[in-house]
């Protein structure tokens, strides 16, 4: 047993090494019946996505030609806005992951694709698919955790700079896709001392990004507003409104993913030499899911499962829905929390948590980082962090 | 700057190129062609397509599939097949098939596909492929045509180096449920073919030239090994008295082109060949394959082609007929070594001392032979 042995309420306790194998044996279970059910079906349902997603882009810019007209502004902002979320999320985030490689389709493949968003494909494809999904929650190696800016765990050494965190957060939020970017670079450490600075692979990748920041910010800000002539200023307002939009959106669904209280973090030494079946535990234990409707769960690109998704990063999106249930059923066999709530409950929680470490552990009378226990939370083992 | 009155043939393609330059910005991070493909993926200038505008079935387990192309298909002449990528159960599976027809007075292509037990592309074909479908073509290709204007020939086949002779000599003489079709355009080709196999075997194509030489449209000369000893190419000209006056395409294992090649080359004989391997199946250790553009690490056995092993690991692979005939799968091996599963001959790469990217590889018939580096 190496994961979570720290904590005052150590939800695996239960748990022999035997039966941790049996879960991953089970889990690999259910992602062999989701791969020998995929086919046509599932292909037709990508591309009926993909399709219905440009079809609304087109329509909206198209009707943003006449932005100075109010209502015009409105349905166009609100089409743009909508299409944007779906490309990143059920789309661009879901083909990145490779979830549809398995067409072998070249216009559908986590090669090929370029997503409508300030980080380059590869870059996030790189911090995000092998970094944030290998090491999950595990402070210090997974930047997702906080970014690399906020404290989000008790474990994580509190600094006076994280008073500000709330601010942060909410500036992050705004601008979150030049913070996807700035995150993908590790700006904060790349930028730190001279040499790193100067290094050759660093500039390169930040080339990289800087051109893709200039092109996207030519299509919204300049060509898409000089093709509505009178309307330019309007249609100009009016990308801008969408992408913030889409960047609020997306900043809330991913905080909820794994920052709500009840979900747990890892110390680095813990996942020295991990089973599968200890990952998979881990990412059950890492991550939140949302409860919604059907079109919630789309806008989320089934980010909202984002359990299955963890557990099965490459199985197809559009599955996650269906083997919900068998999971859910597994946590409970193995008398594991599977943490969920509404978008506005994780949301609030997710912020919740991200005020109270603003501040140091003792400061408001609670350290624990699980609310959810009724055990007198001990004293944060500090010589744990960062081993 | 000076506007001088450029003409307008010179303008012309500069505005075009600013619009297009214009379109991209607009488009931005996909292309204008992304959008374009929604409402209609056959337009000129698109990624070649074709749309499936009938079906019919020749037997219980053969189709001919009429295809509209897109709009910049080149043409074919007969003889030549198209690789077609079509979706089985959602996954894009690539073929080559010859063209069964010449060029159509209404612009469609067509093929003819029968069902082969397993095969999971003719089977889909013939029994799920739907009119209204869209598939995913390449030009025409192949060397190995006939010239359309008749003569005599003397085709040399080995094993199932028949394949592509049978699509050549079906083009000429199309065998439909009530015999065989004597077109007026076909009169002027005399033709033998000489097959030569280890042993008698039971096939399609065989049975299609017997019954091309009961109609007597073909002279057939089948020579087993196991009946009649291996054939001697010193012989062809007792089996063919009239070899001389005859062109001579070949297809089969590379011992046998090359002898056909000296053999007529002392003769001052016109050959032509297309080099078709029977498939022997030599394993050996297998080993990792790394692709270096998708940054892909592959464990692929001894006995399992690169291509299987790679598309089973989602990488994106080109590929065509799964047999080392079309060279629709090479890709450069850039270091490293590989075995050719029907001969168990190993291709090796070492950096440095290949030239250019690599030793180009048919990855279909090609295993690991251990750790390789792929340039894909």
């Amino acid at each position: 047993m190496t994961v979570l042995q720290k904590k005052a309420h150590n939800p695996i306790a239960h748990l022999t090494p035997e039966d941790i194998e049996q879960l991953g044996v089970e889990l690999d279970a259910i992602r062999q019946s989701v791969i020998d059910t995929r086919g046509a079906d599932d292909a037709a349902y990508i591309r009926k996505v993909i399709a219905t997603q440009r079809k609304l882009e087109l329509g909206s810019r198209a009707v943003l030609l006449v932005s100075m007209f109010p209502p015009a502004w409105v349905v166009g902002t609100a089409g743009l806005a909508v299409a944007k979320i779906i490309e990143n999320m059920e789309i661009g985030h879901n083909v990145m992951h490779g979830q549809w490689d398995w067409m072998r389709d070249p216009k559908i493949h986590s090669t090929t694709w370029e997503w409508d968003n300030a980080s380059p494909s590869e870059q996030w494809k790189h911090s995000h698919n092998e970094l944030h999904h290998t090491y999950t929650n595990v402070i210090g190696k997974d930047n997702d955790l906080g970014y690399g800016i906020m404290r989000v765990d008790e474990d994580q050494r509190w600094v006076p700079l994280y008073a500000a965190q709330p601010l942060w957060n909410f500036v992050n939020a705004c601008f979150f896709e030049y913070g996807i970017a700035a995150y993908d670079l590790e700006l904060g450490k790349n930028l730190a001392t001279k040499e790193r600075r100067q290094d050759p692979d660093f500039r390169a990748r930040a080339k990289v990004t800087l051109k893709k920041i200039r092109n996207q910010m030519t299509k919204d800000y300049v060509i898409h507003p000089l093709l509505s002539g009178p309307s330019f200023l309007n249609t100009l307002a009016a990308n801008a409104t969408a992408n913030l939009i889409r960047n609020l959106w997306t900043h809330s669904v991913i905080m909820c993913g794994h920052f709500p209280e009840g979900v747990e973090t890892f110390e680095r030494r813990s996942i020295v030499g991990e089973t599968r079946g200890e990952w998979y535990l881990r990412q059950m234990l890492g991550s939140a899911n949302i409860s919604g409707s059907r079109a919630m769960h789309f806008m989320t690109g089934n980010l909202s499962f984002q359990i299955e998704h963890h557990l099965f990063p490459d199985l197809p999106s559009n599955r996650y829905q269906q083997i919900a249930p068998q999971v859910q059923a597994l946590f409970q066999r193995y008398g594991l929390t599977y943490t969920t709530g509404s978008l506005p409950r994780q949301v609030a929680s997710a912020w919740r948590k991200v005020i109270r470490l603003s501040l140091p552990n003792n400061l408001l009378g609670r350290n624990t980082a699980a609310p959810v226990t009724d055990l007198p939370a001990p004293e944060p083992a500090r010589e744990h962090v960062a081993a | 700057m000076s506007l001088t009155a450029p003409s307008s043939r010179a303008a012309r393609p500069s505005l075009r190129r600013r619009l297009l330059q214009l379109a991209e910005r607009a488009t931005s991070p996909l292309l204008p062609a992304d959008y374009l493909d929604l409402f209609d993926p056959l337009r000129p200038g698109a990624d070649l397509r074709g749309r499936i505008v009938a079906v019919h079935p020749e037997t219980a387990d053969a189709s001919t599939i009429v295809i509209r192309p897109g709009a910049d298909w080149a043409g074919h002449v007969p003889g030549q097949y198209v690789r077609l990528g079509v979706d089985v159960n959602g996954i894009r599976q690539w073929r080559a098939y010859s063209l069964t027809h010449g060029p159509r007075p209404d612009g469609n292509i067509s093929i003819t596909v029968k069902a082969v037990p397993d095969g999971l592309v003719s089977t889909h074909l013939v029994r799920e492929s739907r009119p209204g479908t869209l598939v995913h073509l390449e030009q025409a290709q192949g060397d190995f045509v006939l010239p359309t204007d008749g003569g005599k020939f003397l085709f040399v086949t080995a094993g199932s180096g028949v394949t592509p002779v049978v699509g050549m000599l079906r083009n000429l003489f199309p065998v439909a449920d009530d015999g065989v079709v004597r077109l007026a355009c076909s009169a002027a080709y005399d033709i033998v073919v000489v097959h030569v196999a280890p042993s008698e075997p039971h096939s399609i194509f065989l049975d299609n030239l017997r019954a091309l030489d009961d109609a007597g449209l073909i002279r057939l000369v089948a020579r087993y090994d196991d009946v009649h000893g291996v054939l001697d190419v010193g012989d062809l000209e007792a089996l063919v008295p009239d070899l001389h006056e005859r062109v001579t395409l070949a297809c089969g294992p590379g011992g046998l082109l090359d002898a056909l090649q000296r053999h007529h080359d002392e003769r001052g004989l016109e050959l032509l060949t297309e080099q078709f391997r029977v498939t022997t199946r030599a394993v050996g250790e297998g080993g990792t394959v790394d692709f270096t553009g998708s940054g892909t690490m592959v464990d692929a056995d001894g006995a399992t082609p690169i291509l299987d092993a790679a598309e089973a690991a989602g990488v994106l692979m080109p590929s065509g007929c799964r047999m080392g005939i079309c060279f629709g799968c090479v890709l450069p091996l850039r270091e490293g070594a590989v075995r050719d599963l029907r001969t168990g001959a190993v291709t090796t790469a070492t950096p440095g001392e290949t030239e250019g990217r690599g030793v180009p590889i048919q990855t279909c018939i090609s295993a690991a032979a251990g750790a390789c580096v792929i340039d894909h």
